[in-house]
Formats: C-alpha cells, structure tokens, sequence
C-alpha cells in the first residue's frame, strides 16, 4: 500500500500484522507437552506419591505452564502481534487476575478467621 | 382454580395489584409521562418524522450521532435522578420527631435506591460515553470508532436498561436496597419481590452495552490513530478516555459475575451469597467494590482529560506538563485496581488488610494532585479567557480538591469505622462526583456543542446554569460535612433529634439552586438554538482549539474529514495553524462509509422484552425473547453487505459547502 | 482559518510538510485491521468475568455446609477423558485453520466439524456428570460450595456451547462464502475462542477437581 511519491507515505502507515499460525510443528509439538503437563498431575493426584502440599504446589506450577504452552503454540502469542498490544493486554489481564483472586482469598480468609471464633478465648486474642 | 393458573403460566407473577394506582404520586407521575409522550409522538407524527428518525437516528452507526443520543438519554434520566433527590430533600427536611414525612420507608428506599442506579448508570455512564464518542473519534483523525454497529448495539443496549428501570416506577416497584444491591439484603429471602429484579437485569443489558462499548473504544485508540499520531502525540483527552475505557472493561466482567450470581441464587435457589448453607454475603460486597472503586475513576479520567483540554485552550498555552499527565493517569489507572476494600473497612478483615487498602488509598491522591499542579501551571502566565467552559475548570479545581481530601480521611481505616455510611461519606462522593465528574461534564458540553451542532450555547443561560451549580452544590453539600462527622447515617429516612434538622433545611435549599442550574442549563440550550444565527459557528474552530477536532467544519460532514490528517506534532491543529495549513479544494476521493443497520434497535428491544418477562417470571416470554435474540444476532451475521462509498463528487459538494459557509461571514 | 502573511522561507516550510497521505489507507472502518485485537480485547474481558467467578470458587471452595466434598462426588477419569476431548478439539481446529490458510475449503469444513464433534462431546459429558450429581442431591443448591462448582464449570460449558453454535454457523457461512476475507477473519476470532476455553479449562481440572480432591 506504499506510494510511490516517497513523500514519508510508507513509515506513515502501521499495520501491526497479526498472520501467525505457526505450522503443524506448533500444534504437535503443543499438543504432546499438554498431554504430558495433564498427565502428571492427574497421576500424581490419582496416586498420592507426594504430600499434601507438594502436590498442590506442583499442579498449579504445571498448570501455569501448560498455559503457557496453549498462549504460545495455539494462539501464536509473541510480541509482535498488533504491535506488540496483544502480549502487553494479556500479561496486563493476568495480573489483574492474580489481584482479583489473590486480593479476594486473603481478604475472606481474613475476615473469616477474625469474624467466626471459635471460642471466648479467640475472641480475646483476634490478630 | 385453572383460570388461576392459566392467568399464572400467561402472567407469571404480574397481577392487577403490581400497577400502584393507589399512589397518587405515581399516578401523577405517569398521567404526566402518558401526556408528554402522547404529545411527543404526535408531533413526530403529524411532521412525518417516523422515517428520518429511523433512518437517521435509530439506524445510525455514526459515532457522532450516537455519541448525541447518549448524551440526550443522559439529560432526560438526570432529570428523573434529579427529581428523586428534591425528593428526598424536601422529605428529609420535614421528617423529624413527629412528622412521619410524606415518603413512607418504603417508597423513600426506592427513592435513593434509584437515584443512585439512575446517576451512576444512567447520568454519568452514558454521558461520558457521549463525549467519548464524539470527541475522540475526531480527536485521532478516524473517520468512525473501529466497530460501528457494536456501537449503535451498546447505545441501544443502555437505552434498554434505562427503559426497564423506568417501567418499575409504573409496574411493580423498584429495588429497595441502595444502588450496589447488597446482599444478603438484595437475596430473594429477604427481597422476594420484583424490584431486585428490575435492578439485575436492567444493569445487566447496560453492562454489557458498557463492556462493548469499552472494548470499541479501545480498539479505536489502538488501531485507528492518524498516521504520524503516536500515542504520546494524542490529544491527553485520548489518553485519559483510553485508560478509563480500559479500566471499565476490566472491572465490569466482576458486576457482571457479581450480579449473575446473585440471579442464580434468586432463580435457582444456589447459596452464593445467602446466609445458610456456607454462601458468603461479604463475597458480594467483595466482587462489587471490585467494580466500584475503579468505577468512579472511569467516570473521572475522561473528566480531567476535559479539563486539560479546555485549560489549554482558554489559557492559549500547550498544556502544562503533558508526559506526567499521561504518567499519573496510567498511575491511576493501576492503583485504583489497588483500593477497593476501603469501601468496607468495617467488614472485619483485620489490621493486615485493612492498612494495606489504606495506604494505597491514600496514596491514589498523589498523581490527582500532580494534575491539579499541571493545570494551575497551564494557567499561570496565561491568556486565560473567561467563557463558560473556563468557569467550570475554576469551580472544579476549587470543588473537587476538598472532596479529595475529605476522602482521604476516610481512608484512614481507624477514621473510617466512624465515618463509614455516615453523611461525611456521602458528602464526599458527591462532592468528588459533582464538583468532579458532573462539572467536567458541563464543561465539555458547552465546549464541544458549536462542534455538534453548529452553534454555541447562549452564553448567559450558560452562566446562570453555572452559578445554579456552583452555589447549589455548596450549599446543599458542603454543610452535610459536619452532621457527618457528628455520625450522622446515610439512608435514613426520619429522625428525632430536632438539632439536626437546619441542616437538611439548608441541603433542601441548595436542591432548589441546583434546579435552578439545570433549568438554566436547559435554556441555555433552547436560547442557543432560538438565537443559534448570532451564535453560530462558521469556521469549525470557535474556540482557538488546539486539537483535530476544530479542523472540521461544524457540525463535521459524515465522513468526518475528506483527507485523513497527517499528524506532525502534539496539539496537531494548533500546529497544523502555526505553519500556514491550506486546506485542499480539490483531488477529493470516494469515502467508504459503514451502512447503517437496526439490527441495534432490535436487539435490545427483544433484551428489553426478555428482561421484563424474567421480572414477572413469564417463562414463556422469557423464552421466545431468547431464541429471537439469537435468530436475529445470528441472522445479522450472515449480512456481508456492510459498507458502501460516497462518491467523489459528493465529497466536494459537501467540502465545498463548508468552504462558502467558512469564507461568508466579513472577517472570518 | 484564512491564512495569515507568511515569509516566504515559511510558505515553503508550508508547502513542505505532509499534511495529507497520497493515497488513501483501507483501515477505514476498522473493519479488517481492528478486528482481531478488538476480539481479543473482548477475549481479556471473558477472562476477567472468568476470574471473578474462580474468585468466588476460591472462597467458597470449602464451604460444604455438611453435604458432599469432593472426593466423593468428582470423577476424575472422566474429568480426564472431558480434558483430553477438549484438547483434542484444540488440536483438529488448529489443523482446520492450517487448512485455511492453504486456502483449502473442503479440509477446513472437515475440521471444523471435527471440532464440533469433541466440543459437542465435552458438553455431553458435563451434562451427564450435572444430571448425575444433581439426581444423587449434590446440586447447586446443596451448599456454597456446590453452588460455586456449578457455576464456574457451568459458566465454561456455557462458553463450549456458545462456541459450538458459532462452529455450526461458521460451516454455514463457509459453504455459501467460501473462505472470503470476512469468513477468514470469523475463522480466526473463532480460533482464539476456542483455545481460550481450552486454557479457562486447564485452571478448571487443576484448581476445581485436581485441588479438591487433594485437600
């Protein structure tokens, strides 16, 4: 779409080209990590191998990444789509997301432990 | 005994009693609405106006026209909030010891219910996505915002919203539970009737038609700025509306979750919010200040953009300190996501919580200040010029600050277990609301009206309708402060102690100036169209603007501009001025133009319809309401002829006549 | 604005600068470029709506008002068949847009409706496991907790079935328009759609069923 008077014409236009797709190397190579990264943690739920605790914390690191996984080989996410505004709106609404769970779970839990004693003597010693 | 249920299965719960013809008011009420609008519709009949009203105003995907029509909604609804708070004043300044008042606790609940419902999401919302509209469209050099039809579908969505809250006055009865809806009141345990109902899906259809809308303008801002505009070269009233545009997208998704989990529980019985069975009413709470906090600084950004607009342009100065300006208003836009727990402080969080919100809160007033300092440095050593517009900058700046500071007081948890719902609060979310959003709003209606339509606001009636504003806010607010302090509560509709009532005689009086400033914004009106010919404005530029805006003629053509401009600098028409801009008088190509559609219209009537039919638990209606949306949203789909051109030679008809209007007055 | 006096140094200063582009750009409207970044603007507020009702969920997570817990209502293996359904799905629209790209007509509608056919699964499923919960007195009005799972899984398999009407429709537009810009631009919207829902359920499997049966 560039003139050819070269009157500044073509660095005056912004496309922000969004045409990635990737190839079917993306999708396999995606679809065998989600697999894995869905496999371990139902197996590891399924069998109970570690504690309590570990387990939690390991599922939910795994599935952090296996979205991570599904943001770069399906939806083809990097920075330069839409010049560079989809990465920054998605990193933007997942922080706001963490603010909105995470804010909300401490904030309840918190009242919850102050406002629901269990007896006269917590009463007495709320935080 | 099948007549009964007949009647039922036709009429879910409607009946004879659900229309209040035992209340006189009501009935007034409507005996003057039917009237109005039977006069209404008979001029437009009798003038033949049905099908230019269609064609150009119901079908429209031009943003300048539904930008109009937000904002004339926005007007005819502050009447109606405006007229629930004389309301409330004249009621409150008689109602003590033993004068019961003349709104029993039942009405009067509805009364402030709406009130706020209605100014929030009726007045504020729409008028500042009126301006927007307009304005920034303009400001960047489009031609249109990037997604037309959405935009006439989220104006026509609103006006469903509004309408459904307005056929509560005359069918059923409104909520009764203040305009957030909290539960465990606003649970069907303990507010069995329609009126919650009216509320959640009235501001549901307005949600989403607010969420499109957000999501439009955004899109506009990101994709379609003039070539050479980058974005620290657009106009900080672009700024300012992308940051609120982008905060109102994020936090209405949490109303809407909020509001469609209480529907659950209203409908199907689930346990989100009641008190039995493990539901969490404080979780309600939790999710609608999600939405709240952030929700004033949607309304306020696009505000302080006005003013900063304006400054620079009635202080014939580049606005003072542009970069920090867009810096604070990203800080705002950040923090305010940052502070919502201060609104129930009393909950119970405990200290952790507690001073976490209130140290961000406190905070949040640091980049607010940095702005008031940018625009008294835009005036300093100005050529300030005095005109309507520059007057409601200087009562902002004075207005706003103390309601700032009153609200940093709150956000003193400790402060705050005194203050919360007494009327120092309430003070001061009107005093930040009016002296903040709704002077901003005044401001930039009579700044960019000549824009819209050509002429200027009569600049009398102008005046008048500031000093009614001005002085009536003052004396119907600033008093509350102190009864305030004293611990006098929000919501309360009789009192005993006689000590108290000066004060509500004195707020009743500032009702009536405030009445006195909006009758006067109304005739600023009428006057500006009667002597609209010694008003008018030939050259596009009344003002000496600095902005894209006042590069077009006035009112601008469909198409907005022939050319698109090529942007060099910030403050691009003051530029484009500076260095000897020509306008082309020829070399005109064909425009291509998106087609109007009433496929808007029709959506949110059949919304309308559908709302009113899970009101009144009419299952069936509900039913075919639904499937039509559907057909209709996919239907609409499957029209790919969108778009059509304005030929060249209309384009030069059209420039042409602007050219001849701009050059005939002597002396232009 | 009429012009003022002008040195000549300025007039030619004037006459230098762009003021205007050559030829006239096709963003018009927005209609092609701004699209897909609107859509995925709207895709960010769904995943906010998302994270609201995850927040509910996260408080009420244990609020079982002494009716059923987790363990003894949530069926893992089927969980897991659903999963695999859903990213099977992902996988074959993923294909049908590698189709699309190729310009293939025929390969995209067959994805599309093999998509439409594990979505369609997946609903089916989630149907089944709500019926069964709610016939065994384990429904959404049961407590908090419960009323907290329906919705946030329900709110999911809600989104599958809008995406599977959009799917049908799709394949309906394609055989009449074949794969013309518009159509394009749907299948691509589409597309970011559906491996949304695919991500929205990695956070439902792990911190609704995985979590729940775990703690």
């Amino acid at each position: 779409m560039a003139s050819s008077n070269g009157n500044r014409d073509a660095e005056l236009h912004s496309h922000g080209d969004t045409h990635g797709h990737g190839s079917y190397r993306d999708y396999i190579v995606g679809f065998l990590l989600s697999v894995a990264l869905t496999s371990v943690p139902f197996w590891l739920v399924m069998t109970g191998t570690l504690s309590t605790a570990a387990t939690l914390g390991t599922i939910s690191v795994l599935a952090v990444i296996q979205i991570i996984v599904h943001v770069r080989f399906f939806l083809h996410i990097d920075t330069r789509g839409e010049g560079g505004w989809t990465l920054i709106s998605f990193i933007f609404t997942a922080i706001i997301v963490v603010i909105t769970i995470g804010g909300s779970i401490w904030a309840m839990y918190q009242m919850n432990t102050n406002m629901m004693p269990t007896s006269v003597e917590n009463m007495t010693d709320m935080p | 005994m099948s007549d009964n249920s007949l009647a039922k299965t036709i009429f879910g719960r409607l009946t004879w009693e659900s229309f209040p013809v035992h209340e006189p008011i009501l009935l007034a009420t409507f005996i003057v609405v039917m009237l109005l609008g039977a006069g209404l519709v008979g001029v437009v009949t009798k003038y033949r106006l049905w099908g230019w009203l269609w064609r150009e105003w119901f079908t429209t995907v031009d943003h300048k026209k539904i930008g109009i029509m937000y904002i004339i909604l926005a007007i005819i609804m502050l009447l109606r909030g405006f007229a629930d708070a004389l309301m409330m004043r004249a009621h409150q300044a008689i109602a003590f010891g033993d004068n019961p008042g003349f709104l029993p606790a039942h009405h009067y609940d509805q009364i402030f219910t709406a009130h706020g419902t209605i100014m929030i999401f009726f007045v504020a919302i729409p008028l500042v996505s009126g301006l927007i509209n307009f304005v920034m469209p303009l400001q960047i050099g489009a031609r249109d915002v990037a997604f037309p039809f959405l935009n006439s579908l989220s104006f026509w969505l609103t006006v469903a919203a509004a309408l459904l809250t307005m056929v509560s006055l005359f069918v059923g009865e409104f909520a009764r539970t203040g305009w957030l809806n909290y539960a465990p009141l606003s649970g069907l345990a303990y507010s069995p009737d329609t009126g919650v109902d009216y509320y959640l899906w009235s501001m549901q259809l307005a949600g989403l038609g607010t969420t499109l809308s957000g999501v439009n303008m955004v899109a506009t801002i990101l994709k379609m700025r003039a070539p050479g505009m980058t974005m620290m070269k657009m106009p900080v009233f672009c700024w300012t509306a992308f940051c609120s545009q982008i905060l109102s997208i994020v936090i209405f998704p949490a109303l809407t979750a909020a509001f469609t989990l209480l529907l659950l529980d209203r409908y199907i019985g689930t346990n989100f919010f009641t008190n039995e069975l493990g539901g969490s009413p404080m979780m309600y709470w939790n999710l609608v200040w999600i939405w709240g906090h952030p929700e004033v600084y949607v309304l306020i950004l696009p505000v302080f953009g006005i003013y900063s607009e304006i400054t620079a342009t009635f202080c014939g100065k580049r606005l003072f300190g542009y970069t920090s300006m867009v810096y604070a208003t990203l800080v705002i836009l950040i923090m305010s996501y940052l502070v919502w727990l201060h609104h129930f402080f009393t909950m119970g969080a405990g200290p952790s919580v507690n001073s976490f919100f209130g140290i961000a809160s406190m905070a949040i007033a640091i980049p607010t200040g940095a702005k008031i300092f940018n625009w008294l440095f835009t005036m300093y050593k100005g050529n300030i010029r005095f005109e309507v517009p520059m007057m409601w900058v200087v009562a902002f700046i004075i207005t706003f600050v103390i309601g700032g500071l009153t609200g940093v007081l709150l956000a003193i948890p400790p402060a705050d277990f005194v203050l919360h719902n007494s009327l120092w609060l309430v003070t001061h979310f009107h005093n930040t609301i009016i002296g903040g959003v709704v002077f901003g709003l005044f401001a930039g209606m009579v700044y960019w009206f000549p824009k819209a339509f050509g002429f200027k606001l009569d600049p009398w009636w102008g005046k008048v309708a500031f000093w009614g504003w001005v002085a009536g806010f003052w004396i119907a607010w600033m008093p509350l402060y102190i009864p305030g302090l004293y611990g006098v509560t929000r919501r309360v509709n009789h009192f005993y102690d006689p000590s108290l009532q000066p004060w509500f005689i004195v707020a009743a009086l500032g009702a009536v100036v405030i009445l006195i400033g909006i009758l006067g914004f109304v005739m600023s009106i009428v006057m500006g169209w009667v002597r609209r010919d010694q008003l008018r404005d030939t050259t596009g530029d009344p003002w000496n603007g600095r902005t894209l805006e006042w590069s077009t003629s006035s009112p601008p053509p469909a198409y907005n501009f022939a050319f698109t401009p090529v942007v060099h600098e910030l403050d691009a028409w003051y530029d484009m001025k500076d260095r000897g801009y020509q306008r082309p008088a020829d070399g005109y190509r064909p425009v291509h133009m998106p087609r109007n559609t009433g496929t808007g219209v029709i959506l949110s009537g059949l919304g309308l319809v559908f709302g009113f039919a899970m009101v009144w638990y009419m299952w069936w209606l509900a039913a075919i309401a639904f499937v039509a949306l559907l057909v209709v949203a996919i239907g609409h789909t499957f029209n790919y002829n969108r778009d059509y051109f304005i030929p060249a030679d209309e384009v030069a008809r059209i420039e042409g006549e602007r050219q001849r209007l701009a050059t005939s007055v002597v002396g232009a | 604005m009429s012009a003022q006096t002008m040195t000549p140094e300025a007039e030619a200063d004037a006459r230098a600068v762009t003021w205007h582009l050559a030829e006239e750009e096709d963003h018009d409207h927005g209609g092609g470029g701004a699209t897909l970044l609107g859509f995925w603007i709207y895709l960010m507020t769904d995943a906010l709506l998302f994270g609201a009702v995850f927040s509910v969920f996260g408080v009420l997570s244990t609020a079982y008002a002494g009716g059923p817990i987790p363990r003894e209502i949530f069926d893992l293996p089927l969980v897991a068949v659903n999963t695999a359904l859903l990213l099977l799905s992902s996988i074959t629209y993923g294909f049908g847009m590698l189709q699309m790209e190729a310009g293939r007509t025929r390969g995209v509608q067959a994805w599309l409706l093999a998509t439409f056919v594990l979505g369609a699964a997946f609903v089916g499923v989630e149907i089944y496991e709500f019926s069964h919960l709610i016939a065994e007195g384990a429904g959404p009005g049961r407590s908090a907790f419960l009323s907290s799972f329906f919705g946030l899984v329900g709110l999911h398999g809600l989104h599958v079935t809008v995406g599977l009407i959009w799917i049908a429709t799709m394949v309906a537009q394609v055989s009449i328009h074949g794969l013309n810009v518009d159509n394009k631009r749907r299948l691509l919207c589409l597309s970011l759609f559906w491996h949304f829902l695919d991500i929205i359920w990695i956070g439902v499997f792990t911190f609704v069923y995985l979590f729940g049966v775990t703690r």
